[in-house]
């Protein structure tokens, strides 16, 4: 039996999708068997993301209307043969599907594949209701703004009310140079706010523009530091003890001092 | 002054801006209180105070009130008289 996981921000555009497909490639890089669902209906993005938007015939709604089986919904992957997903339709909307229904998608796909991995869609009206109606965990994803750790509160109040508890944070797109001048908030600054569990955290990097306009995963990278911090996030959800990477470069005195007077 | 904060690498950016106008946000967000949990509040209030007091308990009332950058539980509790000493009937 499998588990579960949604993967939800309340803001849009901080990297749930990112995640999703990261985590989902990792996962299957390592062998599992995954799911992926794209909850997203009217916008769906993760089939871009993951390079298989070419390949869908059926979708979700389509699935919970009985148009088709679940299995002929699933897109299988280019490169891994346990990766699948399972796309939102882009003609409805988010009432298209009710969070029964995705109960019920949820337990079916559990019972072949070892992670069931939701996409959100931003916002906490129904489309939220339907991505956390099936989930056993969640992931709350935020960057180091105001407004991104502000939806990333009011999302795991909501996850909470809902009995989805000990939520886990990803921060995103953090920017070393600037969390060292104190113009950027910091790891611990976020997580004493937010008061929860650290998943990881990914660097800003370009490697994420360049590997998703191609429709591939930057987790399969090997030199990016941003596949290495989601290969640490999905050897983390598997179970493993995996240290946070240390974003700061050299942070000696001398080295301070020669940045101050201008050598470095 | 500007040399040794610099030196010292203090924080002194706009991070600290940042966590400021966070934290009052979210004061102010995580200050909704669920119907429930007030009732319950309530409940547990009306049997704390009746060891000391009568009180008024129809027209007891509790609230949140966030103004400013501060958020306070109003009790309004109409007392009907005293006890003469704590626990007693």
């Amino acid at each position: 039996m499998g588990e579960v996981i949604v993967v939800t921000s309340g803001k849009g555009g901080v990297g749930k999708t990112t995640s999703t497909a990261n985590i989902g490639t990792g996962m299957a890089f390592m062998g599992y068997k995954v799911a992926l669902i794209d909850t997203d209906i009217g916008l769906r993005n993760l089939d871009v993301v993951l390079g298989l938007e070419n390949r869908i015939v059926f979708d979700i709604v389509d699935v919970v209307n009985g148009n088709c089986r679940l299995r002929q919904a699933l897109i299988k992957d280019k490169r891994f043969e346990g990766l699948h997903l399972l796309p939102a339709a882009q003609t409805k909307d988010k009432t298209a599907v009710n969070p029964d229904q995705m109960r019920d998608l949820c337990a079916e796909l559990k019972k072949e594949f070892d992670y069931v991995i939701i996409d959100c869609p931003a916002g906490i009206e129904q489309g939220f209701r339907n991505a956390i109606a099936g989930a056993e965990k969640a992931i709350v994803v935020t960057t180091p703004e105001v407004s991104a750790v502000r939806d990333a509160d009011r999302i795991i109040g909501l996850l909470e009310a809902a009995d989805l508890r000990g939520p886990k944070l990803i921060i995103n797109r953090i920017r070393p140079k600037m969390v060292k001048q104190g113009d950027m908030m910091s790891i611990d600054d976020i997580i004493d706010i937010l008061a929860v569990d650290l998943l990881g955290i990914i660097p800003e990097d370009e490697m994420i523009v360049i590997t998703t306009n191609r429709g591939e995963a930057v987790v399969l990278d090997q030199h990016s530091r941003s596949g290495q911090a989601y290969r640490n996030i999905v050897r983390r959800i598997l179970g493993e003890e995996v240290p946070i990477i240390n974003l700061d470069e050299d942070n000696g005195f001398f080295n301070k001092i020669k940045k101050f007077i201008g050598l470095r | 002054m500007e040399f040794i904060t610099k030196l010292f690498g203090r924080d002194s950016g706009s991070k600290n801006v940042a966590k400021e106008r966070l934290r009052l946000v979210l004061v102010h967000d995580r200050a909704s209180i669920s119907p429930q949990m007030l009732e319950e509040l309530k409940l547990d209030l009306i049997q704390v105070i009746s060891n000391y007091m009568i009180i008024d308990e129809a027209n007891l009332e509790v609230s949140l009130d966030s103004s400013g950058n501060t958020v306070a539980l109003v009790a309004n509790i109409p007392v009907k008289g005293m006890k003469r000493a704590a626990g007693t009937a």
